[in-house]
């Protein structure tokens, strides 16, 4: 099937959602997502931050659809074209989700530990209006041990359902969901029991925002102060592929991979998680590749001179410390 | 006067009984279905009536069970929607008190012409004796034989379950209501799929209203044609309209559809005019999540033709100048009403129903509702107006289920046809702050509302 989005042509397999066909093109046409999680089935569609404008429903039916549609969740037709980027009411209704999701968001990046992994936080950078129109009480809780390893802090959550979701699908009891409705809705435990299973700790790395932390590196770095590397070991309860966050020779967090969509690559058991926390306990593979346009990448690790730069022997030179201490790095 | 087709024989006494209800006529479309016509034919007639959905959408009726999927050695099921909710709608209610056996008998055809031996009708929570009427009359159907196995010996097996909501509007919705029937949090689903190929159960489905499965007893029993002749345009057929407010003689009415709201309103032979002598301010045509209009544009339309009590004339005009038939609860204001007062009521209604799985909704109504409550207990500002309908638009059209719309579509509606009285509340805010409503034991400012 072929679909355009944004002017841009795709060719892709019949039951592929718009989102996933723009994936499939990326850069800067891709819609964000904040609720919708390509490895959780039937998560999507309740963020709306994905809205995109159809112009042209199909060859068939070209007349266009009358309301945005979340892209997540909208497969495409062959023919079909897409506005993202390039439809001005797309982008307003983007503002608009950011306006409603800051509402009981707190911008706490400051002290958050999700700062600078944080999808709210770019969202709100590319689509966000520096003062909001919002001037009553925000909705706060207290914070909520479940279990040992993760805190919820429900203040932040922007209810995207995909932790419970990820508590549904991939252990073994659901122990936790939502409570009441509207803007009254929370996530939470069954009478604050705490969540016990060993794949728990993925709900830590699905939260798009910094409502689910793990207890284990609350507060010890800020991520862009870390050194993310690629490791594994043989684990008989996962894939064991995991990404390690060094501070100095220290292993202080363990996390799944995560794409350039922020989704992990596959889950991760608990015991990688919070258990093996030294070197000697992996196969470490070499340095993270990270985004250059992601804040954990504003230290390090790779440098690569401009072209300019690497073919003229003049400037190669005059760089020279620099290469040194990058290469150091 | 109008025909009466649902309504004919509320007054008899004893009409909730199966055997005055049947010496009245009652089951005869059971029995002509079953015996003498196919389920194809049956639907054939309802495409033919024209009759369009009367919860709300106005989808016709027909069509959406021509979509229904039919596929070999899956279940099938009819599931009414009995949830009726909205603010100022209660016609559902009333025929499910009066005369259950013609939603019984509705369910019976309905559920022969679709291909379902297991029907439900879904009764909000709070309505215990509508469930109770239901089952008593559902018990007694079957014990005629029009019910359960083998009905009137034509091999066709019927199950027609009673199940009591979890109290929530937005159980209303049809999606919503498929999740509220399998036992889950009443969310609504995101569509596509439609439950007409994956609905209850994962199966093929086809969700009505109560009116709209009652009015098949008569398509069934006189022919759809006959049906189509009643109203006006394509809106055929008669609707049940529940009127409120301060009307003289509030109540349900059945109307031709087509009927001239003046008409509705003034005549003796309907409301009868406003109560005490008044004037007619403003009136919400369909239930509480349609525009509200002044009398002046609920009478006649942009062009000064007579407002008509049809899906189309309602609508005349979009939403700059029109509004919908709805699921007709009628809601008349007299002079005196406060319109800031009722919206932010209406607000208030759905910020506290909104099912909090979208952004917009979730977020937006309850800021909505806390703008307006400013406001009206004022401490508004004259930017408020403006911030209410940029909120709307941001909800409008970008959310899951239509609440997002229903929620919005009163706000700007009111904002637009009477923004002088927002103004005057910002304006003359310690007068707007005295004034008693018959609502003094709310305390300014007004509690939160706390969790349901």
């Amino acid at each position: 099937m072929k679909v355009t989005i944004d002017g841009i042509p795709v060719e892709v397999e019949p039951g592929t959602t718009i989102l996933n066909a723009a994936r499939q093109i990326g850069g800067d046409i891709v819609p964000p997502a904040m609720c919708y999680y390509s490895k959780l089935e039937g998560s999507g569609g309740k963020c709306r931050t994905c809205l995109v404008k159809v112009s042209k429903g199909s060859e068939k039916d070209p007349r266009p659809m009358p309301k945005l549609v979340a892209s997540c969740r909208t497969t495409v037709m062959d023919g079909m074209e897409v506005q993202n980027i390039t439809s001005p009411e797309v982008i307003e209704a983007r503002k608009g989700v950011v306006e409603m999701l800051l509402i009981n968001h707190p911008l706490d990046c400051p002290v958050c530990d999700q700062a600078g992994e944080c999808h709210l936080q770019d969202l709100g950078f590319e689509h966000g209006a520096a003062k909001t129109r919002y001037e009553f009480d925000r909705r706060t809780f207290e914070k909520i041990d479940i279990g040992d390893k993760i805190q919820l802090h429900m203040t932040r959550c922007i209810l995207c359902y995909r932790c419970v979701f990820t508590a549904d699908q991939i252990t073994n009891t659901r122990l936790h969901g939502i409570l009441n409705r509207g803007d009254h809705s929370e996530i939470s435990t069954y009478i604050s029991k705490a969540i016990d299973n060993d794949f728990s700790g993925n709900i830590i790395d699905v939260c798009p925002v910094g409502a689910l932390t793990d207890k284990t590196f609350r507060f010890k770095n800020r991520v862009w102060f870390t050194k993310p590397v690629d490791a594994h070991r043989d684990c008989d309860k996962c894939c064991g592929k995991t990404t390690l966050w060094y501070k100095g020779e220290d292993v202080i967090r363990v996390t799944g991979r995560k794409d350039v969509y922020g989704e992990v690559e596959e889950f991760i058991c608990n015991t990688c998680r919070f258990d093996k926390k030294k070197t000697a306990d992996w196969v470490i593979e070499g340095p993270r590749k990270i985004s250059h346009k992601s804040v954990i990448s504003s230290n390090h690790y790779e440098f690569t001179p401009l072209p300019v730069v690497k073919t003229n022997p003049v400037l190669m030179e005059a760089n020279k410390e620099q290469f040194e201490r990058d290469t150091r790095l | 006067m109008g025909r009466k087709l649902l309504l004919e024989h509320i007054n008899v006494p004893g009409i909730n009984t199966f055997d005055v209800y049947r010496s009245k006529g009652g089951y005869a479309s059971v029995e002509k279905a079953i015996k003498t016509m196919s389920p194809d034919a049956i639907v054939e007639e309802v495409k033919k009536s024209g009759l369009r959905g009367r919860g709300g959408a106005g989808f016709p009726t027909g069509m959406k069970w021509s979509f229904l999927a039919k596929p070999e050695g899956v279940a099938r099921y009819l599931v009414c929607n009995a949830d009726e909710s909205e603010p100022g709608t209660f016609k559902d209610r009333y025929l499910m008190t009066y005369i259950p056996h013609l939603l019984i008998e509705g369910m019976i055809v309905s559920s022969f012409a679709l291909g379902a031996n297991t029907s439900f009708i879904y009764v909000r929570g709070e309505m215990m004796p509508q469930i109770r009427i239901l089952e008593k009359a559902i018990a007694e159907a079957k014990a005629k034989g029009f019910l359960g196995k083998n009905i009137l010996g034509s091999g066709y097996d019927l199950e027609l379950y009673v199940q009591p909501g979890g109290g929530a509007y937005i159980c209303g919705e049809e999606t919503a209501l498929l999740e509220s029937l399998e036992g889950k949090r009443g969310n609504p689903r995101i569509k596509p799929p439609f439950p007409a190929i994956a609905g209850l159960y994962g199966c093929p489905t086809v969700v009505n209203n109560v009116e709209s499965i009652a009015a098949v007893v008569p398509i069934v029993n006189e022919g759809g044609d006959e049906y189509a002749k009643l109203g006006i345009g394509r809106s055929t057929g008669t609707k049940l309209i529940s009127a409120g407010g301060n009307l003289k003689k509030p109540g349900v009415y059945e109307i031709d559809l087509g009927l001239p709201v003046e008409e509705f309103i003034y005549s003796d032979e309907y409301c009868g005019g406003i109560a005490n002598g008044k004037r007619l301010k403003a009136v919400v045509a369909g239930g509480s999540s349609v525009p509200i209009l002044p009398a002046n544009l609920i009478l006649k339309t942009v062009n000064n033709e007579p407002r008509l009590m049809s899906y189309e004339s309602l609508s005349d005009g979009g939403f700059v100048s029109g509004t919908m038939l709805g699921s007709g609860g009628f809601i008349a204001y007299d002079e005196d009403a406060c319109i800031v007062r009722n919206t932010w009521n209406f607000a208030r209604f759905y910020h506290h129903e909104s099912c909090g799985q979208c952004s917009p909704c979730r977020e937006g109504t309850g800021w909505m509702e806390k703008v307006l409550h400013r406001l009206e207990y004022g401490h508004g500002r004259q930017s408020d107006m403006d911030l209410l309908v940029d909120i709307s638009k941001k909800i409008e059209g970008n959310t899951i289920c239509p609440l997002g719309d229903a929620a919005a579509w009163p706000v700007a509606s009111a904002i637009r046809h009477f923004r002088d009285e927002f103004e005057w509340h910002v304006t003359n805010a310690s007068e707007a702050t005295t004034r008693n409503y018959g609502l003094a034991h709310y305390a300014d400012p007004l509690p939160k509302l706390e969790t349901a």
